[in-house]
């Protein structure tokens, strides 16, 4: 069951990159949706392109489809600069939201709809359609109508429609976030399946850092319409460009506060940490990743003494929370990041105070209000400049 | 329906802030004041369906028996004769008024869909300036237009004949029509013309394929709106028609406008004359509650 080998058109041009070269986007009343954007995405990648409600995300994908003008700069698929294109010159495919599926044409002509346009003849679209509905399990649905459709199956219409075209790249727009939580998590992993199989270059929008992490090769993260970095998601999490990123990518995400610096030695409440590497000695925002944390002492790291407000039990590790005995940090920056999570993750308690949450093994000894020893991973901690939040 | 909604609302006492109150307490009064709205609204039904009454009973009627002074009364035998003896009188006009109205609606609806489609969902520059043009036709009344337009067809050889009409009443629809399509055309999902951009298809397939094929609920209530007006128009039909090409109205006129005609002839010929609205509405009028978006979106 193999789709690539019936790809000859696809194959015969392989997967094309995309290039944005100084991609601007300001709507008519002025607002800057997205700002002086470049990015490459290569051939048969999967790119995500991450971040908050509002940051562009969306527009920068549909002006790679077409549906938006470019206001300055050029849009490259394969080595053609498309930037002037009308959306049906352009050999893309997309997936909605919504999944627009056309309503009144059963699942076989909704498929078959864009080979129609282009002129495929009959029976290789009927060809192409069937095995295509073989691949996603759609067959027994070919003749019903999208009304009649449940809403997973609605997506994997539209899925089909997308990859009946074999065009040279997909363009996806939160397609799974309709979807209720259990189904999404599977379809994320089919539709890396579906990726590897097809290799096809793909470039996906999501809000969710999680998504965006599982799925992408690559991923951007933007905000307000600027690329803040663009990298793997291994990168990403490591070795985050600014206080944004830091905070927006990672679960739980980056415990914050504000230290300072001075010779090799970080303080902040009454802690010190001596430091592993050089950081330009004064104030700086201090960020520790829950994962950085390991019980009582271990060699060469320091610790420090906590007293856990909340634990957290999730059998193979637990999360600790604890007051620390500074402000919380709390900029536009860390913000952004924490709008864009899920509701849960949102701090409750609107206090002044910062609060960590440390990752422990789920053997580790921690009761709520008893003092517990941690250590810190020196080598794990960022550093961050408190007024631009660019990474020191 | 419920009754509820009429039940006066209960003195606001002090616990009824704290609890929610999901059904307020039946007044005692409530069957009463139900029952006399329905009285009250049957009685006024049977107000304004007192002509209809009048008109089928007379036109039902024999001839011989027909009189003002019995005109409320049951007929006496069922008769057909009313129908039988106007109906030579009218058939020209009936077949007429079909070849004007159905050309004349089908043209101007599916045209009116095709510019709502543009100004809806294939915006172009100016689209904000030209629909408010197109709907200024709405406003200005028929008699203002009349000797222009007389003189236009006139110089252009389509006065006397169907055709002339039928063009008249095609753009004399267009502004309502426009506007119909137009509405409903912005109620649909942006992201299904967009995915029809995108899978190829440019404006006409686009229009065709995907826009026209959800709009059968815009075309009954174009077609009803477009039908009744032009089937009922007297004005346009006796001033640009010549006698041959004249419309039902035109000869319902005649009929129902003589001096020595018996009014049962008047009645059956009105009657007849507005049955294929009737049927129009009745035919078309179920598409208003299909849901023909069913299943676009995620749902």
């Amino acid at each position: 069951m193999s789709l690539s080998s019936t790809s000859e058109s696809a194959a015969r041009r392989g997967p094309a990159g995309i290039r944005l070269d100084q991609v601007s986007k300001r709507f008519r009343g002025g607002v800057l949706a997205v700002s002086d954007v470049d990015l490459e995405v290569k051939p048969g990648e999967f790119m995500v392109l991450v971040g908050p409600s509002g940051c562009g995300k969306s527009t920068l994908l549909r002006m790679i489809a077409g549906l938006e003008d470019v206001t300055s700069g050029h849009v490259y698929i394969g080595e053609k600069d498309v930037t002037l294109d009308l959306p049906q010159k352009r050999d893309v495919a997309m997936v909605f939201q919504s999944y627009a599926l056309y309503p009144r044409m059963s699942v076989r002509r909704n498929m078959a709809f864009g080979l129609r346009m282009r002129g495929t003849d009959r029976i290789e679209r009927e060809r192409r359609v069937d095995q295509v509905a073989e691949v996603l399990g759609l067959g027994p649905l070919l003749d019903r109508r999208p009304a009649a459709l449940s809403g997973g199956q609605r997506q994997r219409v539209a899925m089909g429609r997308a990859i009946v075209r074999e065009p040279q790249a997909f363009l996806m727009d939160e397609p799974l976030s309709n979807l209720d939580a259990k189904l999404r998590v599977s379809m994320r992993a089919q539709l890396s399946l579906l990726h590897q199989r097809l290799g096809t270059t793909t470039v996906y929008v999501t809000h969710d850092q999680v998504e965006a992490m599982t799925l992408g090769q690559r991923v951007a993260v933007l905000r307000e319409g600027v690329l803040q970095q663009c990298d793997t998601p291994q990168n990403l999490f490591r070795h985050p460009v600014n206080l944004f990123v830091a905070a927006f990518i990672g679960s739980p995400s980056m415990n914050f506060v504000r230290a300072n610096v001075e010779r090799r030695v970080v303080r902040f409440a009454d802690l010190e940490i001596p430091l592993a590497r050089a950081v330009p000695d004064g104030p700086v925002v201090l960020g520790v990743r829950p994962t950085a944390f390991a019980p009582a002492d271990r060699d060469g790291w320091p610790s420090l003494t906590i007293t856990p407000e909340v634990v957290e039990d999730l059998g193979d590790e637990r999360y600790v929370i604890f007051e620390v005995a500074a402000r919380r940090v709390d900029t536009d920056a860390t913000r952004a990041a924490l709008d864009a999570r899920s509701a849960d993750e949102v701090t409750l308690l609107a206090d002044a105070r910062a609060r960590f949450t440390a990752r422990l093994p789920g053997d580790a000894l921690a009761t709520i209000g008893e003092p517990l020893t941690v250590s810190v991973d020196p080598a794990r901690l960022y550093f961050f400049d408190p007024d631009t939040g660019a990474a020191l | 329906m419920s009754t509820r909604v009429e039940t006066p609302a209960p003195a606001p006492e002090a616990s009824a802030a704290t609890e929610v109150v999901l059904r307020r307490p039946r007044s005692k009064w409530a069957p009463y004041i139900t029952t006399g709205r329905y009285i009250a609204l049957f009685a006024l039904a049977c107000f304004f369906l007192m002509p209809v009454w009048a008109l089928l009973l007379t036109a039902l009627k024999d001839p011989a028996e027909v009189s003002v002074v019995r005109m409320w009364e049951l007929p006496r035998s069922f008769s057909l004769e009313t129908f039988r003896i106007v109906w030579p009188e009218l058939k020209e006009g009936f077949v007429n008024s079909m070849l004007l109205a159905i050309p004349a609606s089908l043209i101007s609806s599916m045209l009116g869909a095709m510019n709502g489609f543009v100004l809806s969902k294939w915006r172009f520059p100016g689209a904000d300036v030209v629909f408010p043009l197109i709907l200024f036709g709405m406003f200005i009344p028929y008699q203002a237009i009349l000797i222009p337009m007389y003189q236009v067809m006139k110089s252009t050889g389509l006065v006397g004949g169907l055709d002339g009409l039928i063009l008249v009443h095609v753009i004399y629809g267009l502004p309502i029509t426009t506007l119909i399509f137009r509405s409903y055309f912005t109620g649909i999902s942006d992201e299904l013309i967009e995915a029809s951009k995108v899978d190829g298809a440019g404006m006409l397939r686009t229009f065709f394929f995907v826009a026209l094929p959800v709009a059968p609920p815009a075309f009954a209530v174009s077609m009803i709106w477009q039908f009744t007006s032009s089937w009922n128009d007297f004005l346009f039909g006796v001033l640009l028609t010549s006698r041959e090409y004249w419309p039902i109205t035109v000869a319902l006129n005649n009929i129902a406008g003589g001096q020595t005609i018996p009014f049962n002839q008047s009645m059956a010929s009105a009657l007849l004359a507005s049955v294929p609205t009737l049927l129009v509405y009745v035919l078309l009028g179920r598409f208003f509650m299909r849901g023909l978006m069913a299943g676009a979106l995620k749902g």
